[in-house]
């Protein structure tokens, strides 16, 4: 089959590699019809996640057809049109029990390396280095699903694939972001940095829970304005009194939440470009800073922007000071796929809203480019692994 | 069962510690003879009661599907096994153990024979995690580090190594109980160069 592998920073191939067989019973093969790009991928193209090796298969977003099953798969069946979560969890440990799927304990092979880094390891993740499991993923034509019946949603009603195709990370992502900022129905304002697919997800749920205003921050022309179509008030990031024009728009107060939706790799300061290239600082967390002083006392901050080790120069004393709740973290995926599958069958969302970019997976190199460029006004790339 | 008769007919010299009294606590050390004894002690709560966790690891020869460093285990009698864990240049270091301690769903103490290559002992205990969250299941392994060849082959067990593969075992232990397989990668589909090295 065809996969697209990563080669080392920022290049990627597609290569022809083996179709990928059922190791363990509980796995199944999905034959893959649509796959995308998501921005995490965007820190291994750029080099900064630890543990990548030549020749790993990349992409966690996917969808298609289960063409095999293991001997120990009860609830999905060969021919079951599903959608993969990008948190491969167990469905039997403690954390899974309490739909904290993205913390379950039994599925990295290589849990003792995040052990040492983190203290304690997660759920693995689909192509996304060998600490977090080492998996191959699925931006190729094939892909080798474990724990078939926990994962997995069944797609049972005729909807286009962009419809539903990003239950898998960037819609629930998006979501939990947004539950996570306690938003009272009515009363809210929610500032949400990054107008990426997270930002864009982030940003419609808000709406969704309820609230009465959402600021979108980011200096992407296009972004901004899909961000303003949900409703949202835009805000560029490079305005000098950013802090100023927040409050403003909040009668002084400051937003009740505010989300990171940008990660590790915000542009904006000098100082952290510098840090980030002479490998001194993990993750650039410019935005992260921006939203801690940004959010009014007793607010709170919710993280789904990605962050993989030490940060520099984290206002904590103003978290500290405004009583601040934080939260965070890789997306509980299984936890929302039903929920928000009947939103969309409902017709509240349509989450193709976000796609720019269609392409067939042979040109996945490019796609990875202009993305990471935002050129051509790339929002999200599907890739098509059919041709 | 072995009767308490024939547990003394097997082992003369170390007479068993509790293991024909199911009430008695277990002994929390067990000592191995001299003092460049190496110790390390892993726990991990597993989501599942005593019983079916302690049963797995009664029938030693379960082990190695937890254990990753290739190693064959024989049982020779309710009390008695076999142990032989390959070593680096097609070798391998041997030894007899002996189930010193059996409490059914709370405990298995076992050492090595007198006069072993590399002389070890070991618990394994099961408790009630706090709250209905299943057992907390603790590993406590000590041995002394052999010199000449087998000390060469296993020097790289000791210390942080040791607790490093305890803590693997539990790991993998914890996944076949819990998930019902132990996560894996190995033979999956990859790019080159890793596919050359694969072939
Ligand atoms: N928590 C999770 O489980 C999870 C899941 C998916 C993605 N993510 C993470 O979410 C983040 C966003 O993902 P995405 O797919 O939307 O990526 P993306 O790269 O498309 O979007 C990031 C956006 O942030 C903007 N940005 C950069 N610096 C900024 C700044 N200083 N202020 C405001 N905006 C700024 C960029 O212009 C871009 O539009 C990434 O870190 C990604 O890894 C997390
Ligand atoms: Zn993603
Ligand atoms: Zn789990």
């Amino acid at each position: 089959m065809k996969a697209v592998c990563w080669m080392g920073k920022k290049q990627m191939e597609v290569q022809t590699v083996d179709d990928p067989r059922i190791l363990n019973p509980r796995d199944c093969i999905v034959r893959i019809t649509s796959t995308a790009i998501c921005g995490s991928d965007l820190h291994l193209y750029d080099g900064y996640i630890p543990t990548m090796m030549k020749g790993d298969i990349l992409g966690h977003e996917f969808m298609g057809e289960v063409v095999e099953i293991g001997s120990a798969v009860k609830k999905i069946k060969v021919g079951d049109r599903v959608v993969v979560p990008f948190t491969i969890s167990c469905g039997g440990c403690h954390h899974c029990s309490r739909q904290e799927w993205s913390c379950c304990d039994n599925t990295n092979p290589n849990g003792a390396l995040v052990e040492a880094l983190y203290g304690y390891g997660g759920a693995a993740l689909y192509g996304y280095s060998h600490m977090m499991g080492g998996y191959a993923g699925g931006q190729a034509q094939y892909a080798r699903v474990p724990f078939a019946d926990v994962g997995p949603i069944k797609i049972e009603i005729d909807i286009p694939d962009e419809k539903v195709l990003f239950l898998s990370d960037v819609f629930p992502t998006g979501y939990m972001a947004a539950e996570n900022c306690n938003i009272e129905r009515g009363r809210s304002t929610v500032a949400v940095w990054g107008c990426g697919p997270v930002g864009q997800f982030a940003i419609r749920s808000a709406f969704l829970l309820g609230a009465a205003k959402v600021i979108a921050i980011d200096n992407e022309p296009e972004r901004l304005h899909m961000a303003e179509e949900a409703g949202a008030i835009g805000l560029n990031d490079e305005d000098d009194d950013m802090l100023d024009r927040l409050k403003t728009l909040t009668g002084g107060r400051g937003p009740d939440a505010a989300i990171d939706a940008v990660g590790m790799e915000a542009h904006g300061s000098t100082y952290d470009n510098v840090k980030q290239t002479l490998k001194l600082e993990n993750d650039r967390p410019f935005a992260l800073r921006q939203a801690m002083r940004a959010v009014r006392k007793g607010g709170t901050l919710s993280v789904p922007g990605v962050y993989s080790g030490f940060v520099d120069k984290i206002p904590f004393g103003a978290a500290f000071s405004k009583g601040v709740t934080m939260k965070m973290g890789q997306t509980h995926t299984q936890r929302y796929l039903r929920p928000l599958l009947d939103m969309i069958e409902a017709g509240q969302i349509d989450p193709s809203f976000v796609v720019t970019h269609r392409v067939p997976l042979t040109r996945a190199p490019e796609a990875y480019a202009t993305f990471a460029e935002k050129k051509d006004g790339c929002i999200k790339v599907v890739l098509d692994p059919s041709c | 069962m072995p009767t308490p008769n024939s547990l003394k007919r097997n082992i003369p010299s170390h007479p068993p510690t509790g293991i024909a009294s199911r009430k008695g606590l277990a002994p929390s050390k067990i000592v191995v003879t001299g003092d460049k004894g190496v110790k390390v002690s892993r726990s991990v709560t597993v989501q599942k009661p005593a019983r079916p966790l302690y049963a797995f690891w009664r029938n030693l020869e379960n082990l190695p599907q937890v254990i990753k460093h290739p190693v064959t285990i024989t049982v020779r009698s309710p009390i008695e096994s076999h142990w032989s864990v390959s070593a680096p240049g097609d070798r391998s270091v041997e030894w007899d153990a002996l189930i010193i301690n059996d409490e059914p769903d709370r405990l298995i103490a076992w050492r090595s024979r007198e006069a072993s290559e590399i002389a070890n002992a070991g618990t394994v205990r099961f408790e009630p995690a706090p709250g209905d969250e299943g057992t907390e299941v603790t590993v406590t392994l000590e041995y002394n580090p052999p010199g000449g060849k087998a000390g060469a082959a296993l020097a790289k067990l000791s210390g942080e190594e040791a607790g490093q593969q305890v803590g693997e075992m539990l790991r993998r232990f914890k996944a076949l109980m819990e998930a019902g397989e132990i996560p894996t990668t190995e033979g999956q589909s990859v790019g080159a160069p890793q596919r050359k090295n694969q072939q």
